[in-house]
């Protein structure tokens, strides 16, 4: 098959999946999954041909694969719609298609399949457990499987599909559908379990909250649209195109087309990739099974935002060389470090294993988008990259660990909350693998040294930044640290020290659909990393060529220059991420029972504002959701619908009503209706009078007529004689 | 000769007492007795002109031939109709059969 047909095949099957899922197999569950994870792997086979024969040409940068075919005509010319792939959709593809896949198959283990249906399992509800007789007769309650199963493997059918389609387009048209489409997946899949409230309020807040960056980014693709007269990433980001937008000016004053393009686009991926102002609902989509939290997390949602403006760099940075720095980039850099160190603070008051990671993968974002922010691009996909994959590990094995906390308390059972981790303590031992797993991915998003892949793209990050902007380069470093921190904080709450409740001594290792993907996630975890060490590393850089920056950075037209060798940032990347590990491990080594963090009494107040996420929550609910309820009610609903609009259709009612009732009562009433009523009365007076007359005896009707041939006789006789 | 008038009004009497029987007598069969007497009227109008104005033809004979025979035709269907009421109401007074009244 050749490569361009076999971009174009990518993204279907996850959406015939979806698709055959949804008209055929909810009855069947083992089909159902299969169907998935099947397509799962075709899509990743598709894309390991493809990455293989990417790497196999020179020069790829130069010459991606692209193809494209007229889709809508626009006056006398045609929108074109196509697929491309670069070496910077190479690398997405690869993580993409890998923990998706991953994703895939653990969901089946995680959904119970092949244990027995609950009794009291309704859909929209999280199971509830199965009762189950034992070999000796002993009934104990055990997990049940998910009721809408197949459902659920339809969605991130779909997700999938989204995320593929966003990936291997060639133009922000056909992006945006991919990012729609994963808007309204992540919608349904953190609604999955509809029946919570507090699931359907996060599906809401994230489909809201990601909507208002998508219409900020809708109209920055418009702006492009109707500066350029296309969409397609080759034309918008020729050096041309850009050296025209850079000159032309935009309607507000101090920017340019460029720069309000940029920060247009930059707007949707805040949304998506959760920065702050709009990372709210991100630790609220939480609510959604542990696959999708992963599947957001790592795979697709928030890494399509990152993706974006990776994309779009050189449109961000376009008029770099000019005077100061385009607007875009100070935008990101400031937005990116703030939401790095404000969600890495946030993490280290979070006691819910999952909402630790929520904001852990806020904070890694703002890395990300930080460095984009001060021009490391490679840095920037670099980290995309392993974030992806520890991530995902990290998400799967909490969701693991989860899993095993809850057969804790289905055995035991005492109803403790399983995501809490200071019911945790002493997994380790319970579920090995888990904790190796996880542990591998705890210490890659702690970027502990040399081994892990997350040392080597934020140490990547820190040189970019050191560079650039130093200031940055503190912030950083100062969440990193934090991170660090709050990751051992989680690590050893979790695994380490004894059990700190009877569910937690019961916990039990997760199947093997679950494990065998946290295995193969913790082997990318490490491995990615090595793909992009420095050439001028000390001692080991330059064993393994820096493919890496030099097949992403091909990409752009540019090439991004090499940064040489400082010992600043490497010193600030081990002290920051050791010292995080260490300090954690020192503050949690001995929690006990009582379940206090150690950290509350030395940070005071501080530890509150932490807990409640800096009130962030309950500002926006002030400020902008209870103003527009209240909007809605006073203004619209009681003032213009009640008022204006009913009042309205209920004066054209009333004359209408007056109108029709002066013809009633002067019209049909006496002249219609009379003269129907006259005829009936008449003829029943009428019938009253001659009634008489029938009476029945045939000699009276007789006499009559005698009476009657005899008058008539006599009237003829004097008329016609 | 007799004259043909004397017939006449012998014709025209016995009409009226059979049209007396039938408006006013109760009995049914006395209703039915009073047409054969209103027939027969007839019969002795349509014989009394045969025989003063054309006894050459023979028209007035076959005329009260055929009266005859619709007369018998009608009395026998009317009294199987008295029998048949009669079987079904118990009488056969002419007042009481008012099935028709309103």
């Amino acid at each position: 098959m050749n490569s361009e047909l076999l971009i174009w095949l990518l993204p279907l099957p996850p959406l015939l999946a979806f698709f055959f899922i949804v008209l055929f197999t909810n009855r069947t569950k083992w089909l159902s999954h299969s169907i998935a994870i099947g397509a799962a792997v075709l899509s990743f086979l598709g894309t390991m041909v493809l990455i293989f024969r990417a790497i196999q040409t020179d020069h790829f940068g130069e010459h991606p694969i692209q193809s494209s075919i007229n889709w809508l005509p626009t006056g006398d010319t045609w929108l074109q719609i196509g697929v491309m792939v670069d070496p910077l959709t190479v690398v997405t593809l690869f993580f993409v298609s890998i923990t998706v896949l991953m994703i895939f198959l653990y969901s089946i283990g995680y959904h119970n399949f092949g244990q027995p249906k609950g009794d009291h399992d309704l859909p929209g509800l999280p199971p509830h457990g199965a009762v189950k007789a034992d070999v000796h007769g002993h009934k104990k309650l055990v997990l049940s499987i998910e009721p809408m199963y197949s459902r659920f493997f339809a969605f991130i059918g779909l997700f999938a599909f989204g995320m593929y389609t966003l990936v291997i387009s060639d133009n922000l048209l056909t992006l945006f559908v991919g990012w729609e489409i994963m808007g309204l997946c992540s919608y349904l899949l953190i609604g999955f379990w509809f029946a919570k409230p507090s699931a359907r309020s996060a599906a809401i807040k994230a489909f809201m909250t990601t909507r208002i960056g998508d219409v900020f980014m809708l109209l920055g693709i418009a702006y492009i649209y109707s500066a350029t007269g296309s969409l397609s990433f080759q034309e918008i980001l020729s050096p041309a195109t850009l050296e025209m937008l850079v000159q032309k000016s935009s309607p507000i004053v101090g920017l340019t087309a460029a720069g309000l393009i940029g920060i247009l686009i930059f707007i949707g991926t805040i949304g998506k990739s959760a920065q702050w102002p709009l990372h709210v609902w991100l630790p609220d989509a939480m609510e959604g099974p542990t696959p999708v939290s992963a599947m957001i997390h790592a795979a697709t949602m928030v890494s399509a935002g990152v993706y974006l403006v990776v994309r779009m760099f050189p449109l961000l940075s376009a008029g770099v060389g000019h005077s100061s720095l385009p607007p875009p980039m100070v935008a990101m850099a400031v937005i990116g470090t703030f939401t790095a160190i404000f969600a890495a603070t946030i993490a280290i008051a979070q006691n819910d294993i999952k909402r630790v990671l929520a904001y852990s993968t806020i904070s890694q974002l703002g890395f990300m988008i930080a460095a984009l922010g001060v021009g490391g691009y490679v840095a920037a996909t670099f980290h995309l990259v392993t974030h992806a994959f520890f991530k995902a590990l990290l998400f799967l094995g909490s969701g693991s660990v989860i899993h095993g906390m809850e057969h804790g308390v289905f055995a035991t059972g005492n109803h403790i909350d399983p995501q809490d981790m200071f019911n945790m303590g002493g997994l380790r031992k319970k579920m090995p693998v888990t904790f190796w797993t996880f542990t591998i991915g705890g210490l890659a998003l702690a970027g502990f040294p040399l081994i892990t892949a997350g040392f080597w793209s934020k140490d990547e990050i820190f040189v970019d930044a050191f560079h650039h902007q130093p200031f940055v380069f503190i912030i950083l470093a100062l969440s990193a640290l934090i991170t660090a921190f709050y990751t051992m904080r989680q690590i050893s709450l979790t695994f380490l020290g004894k059990p700190r409740s009877n569910a937690a001594d019961h916990a039990h290792e997760t199947p093997w659909t679950m494990t065998a993907p946290l295995v193969i996630l913790g082997f990318f975890a490490i491995t990615t990393g090595w793909l992009g060490i420095p050439e001028d590393f000390p001692i080991i850089g330059g064993l393994v060529p820096n493919w890496f920056h030099e097949f992403v950075g091909s990409t752009l037209t540019v090439h991004p220059e090499t940064i040489p060798f400082h010992p600043v940032p490497l010193i600030t990347s081990l002290v920051v991420s050791l010292g995080g590990l260490g300090l954690g491990w020192y503050v949690y080594r001995k929690v006990t029972d009582e379940k206090v963090d150690p950290i509350q009494r030395p940070l005071g107040k501080m530890y509150v504002i932490l807990k409640n996420k800096y009130y962030f929550d309950e500002f926006y609910q002030k400020v902008f959701i209870q103003p527009s309820i209240r909007f809605s009610e006073k203004i619209v609903y009681a003032f213009m619908d009640r008022t204006v609009i009913d009042g309205a259709l209920h004066w054209i009612a009333n004359v209408t009503l007056i109108i029709g009732k002066f013809f009633r009562n002067s019209i049909d009433m006496p002249i219609v209706n009379g003269f129907g009523d006259l005829v009936g009365n008449v003829t029943t007076k009428l019938g009253f009078i001659f009634r008489p007359l029938q009476t029945g005896k045939v000699q009276q009707y007789m006499i009559m007529a005698l009476v009657t041939l005899v008058a008539f006789t006599i009237i003829f006789y004097y008329i016609f004689f | 000769m007799i004259p043909l008038s004397w017939y006449l009004v012998f014709a025209a009497a016995l009409f009226c007492v059979g049209l007396f029987g039938v408006l006013a007598r109760k009995n049914a069969i006395a209703v039915l007795m009073g047409i054969e007497l209103m027939l027969n009227a007839v019969n002795i109008n349509l014989v009394a002109f045969w025989r003063y104005l054309g006894p050459q033809d023979i028209t007035g004979q076959v005329f009260t031939i055929m009266v005859f025979a619709v007369a018998a035709a009608e009395v026998s269907v009317g009294l199987a109709l008295f029998i048949s009421l009669y079987r079904r109401r118990g009488t056969i007074s002419a007042d009481e059969i008012d099935l028709m009244k309103w």
